[in-house]
């Protein structure tokens, strides 16, 4: 795409690791992707660390989400009607 | 920290997320008072709004405190809502300008576009890595490369635990970094979103959501070896 011959650029484990959400995220120039995917395919540690990053977002995103409670909930609706009866739409 | 089931809610909370419809009519069926329509938007939006609010202030119960004010400034200001932002977008925000304020009195408030110590240095230890003398340096160690974890299958015991481990280590995440991966991981808001409500630039927001996640997969690593070990004796 580029045109540009150059070699894929050799990358280390310890720099690796630091670039991995950037890879996911695919902000990552194409030189760097490159060197990412080479890496990642010749290296088990490099690899299986990208595995646990994505099992560790699956994780998080199976998360129960917190809500309001049913107390709130109820004064919050109270405020609503009020407000509506105190300025009700035109019709 | 999980809600039970709330049998006897003294107000109708549907638990099935439904569809909203978009801002126009979302706003003008509030505006007529559609207290179904309300409920739906608070259970929809509050769990998000909790968790910006958590950024600024130190427990759960200011944090709903603040949540619970910024629907009441969405209710009584609506009128002025002019959809230069989708509501979404408007109500997170007054969220966080609430909380920012109440944060300050709190006196917790750490600047979003400071960088302190926890936002800098490797995110995995150094020791796990080859020195500079060695053949390959910075690549693995064989006793620091990562093992693979076990298979821990929706529902199973491990599952359970591994969720309960997650949920226990995004609470104890630094809060700027424990606010972008609630935002982006947990709720699945895009790292555009993420920006504007939090105000902080793109660069900040993958560094905090990077170690913020390096942290907890460092946590779960931690937790299978120890579990692992346990086996063993």
């Amino acid at each position: 795409m580029t045109g540009d011959p150059s070699p894929v650029e050799a990358m280390d484990c310890n720099v690796l690791v630091e670039l991995v959400t950037e890879y996911l995220e695919g902000t990552l120039d194409e030189r760097s992707r490159a060197s990412v995917d080479a890496h990642l395919a010749l290296c088990d540690g490099c690899d299986e660390y990208l595995v646990q990053m994505r099992t560790t977002i699956r994780t998080l995103g199976r998360l129960p989400p917190e809500s309001v409670s049913d107390r709130a909930m109820t004064e919050l609706l109270t405020v609503f009607r009020d407000v509506h009866r105190q300025h009700p739409e035109p019709p | 920290m999980a809600r039970p089931p709330s049998g006897r809610s003294p107000v109708p909370r549907q638990r099935a997320r439904a569809e909203l419809p978009p801002d126009d009519v979302l706003v003008e069926r509030l505006l007529a008072g559609d207290e179904a329509m309300f409920v739906a938007v608070v259970e929809d939006w509050s769990p998000l709004m909790l968790r910006v609010a958590r950024m600024y202030v130190s427990t759960h119960a200011s944090a709903e405190e603040v949540v619970q004010d910024a629907w009441l400034a969405l209710v009584r200001g609506l009128r002025d809502f002019e959809g230069r932002s989708s509501l979404h977008t408007w109500v997170l925000r007054i969220v966080a300008n609430i909380a920012r304020t109440r944060g300050v009195r709190e006196s917790r408030s750490v600047p979003l576009s400071a960088v302190v110590e926890e936002d800098a240095g490797p995110t995995v230890a150094p020791d796990r890595f080859r020195g500079p003398d060695d053949e390959w340096p910075g690549h693995w160690t064989p006793v620091g490369a990562p093992s693979a974890w076990p298979a821990s299958p929706e529902g199973s015991l491990l599952s359970r635990e591994i969720l309960h481990k997650v949920a226990d280590g995004l609470e104890r995440l630094p809060a700027r970094q424990r606010a972008v991966v609630a935002l982006r991981d947990v709720h699945g808001m895009t790292s555009e979103e993420v920006c504007e409500v939090l105000d902080i630039s793109a660069t900040n927001q993958r560094v905090l959501l990077h170690r913020g996640r390096a942290r907890l997969r460092g946590e779960l690593e931690d937790y299978y070896r120890g579990a692992a070990s346990r086996v063993r004796t």
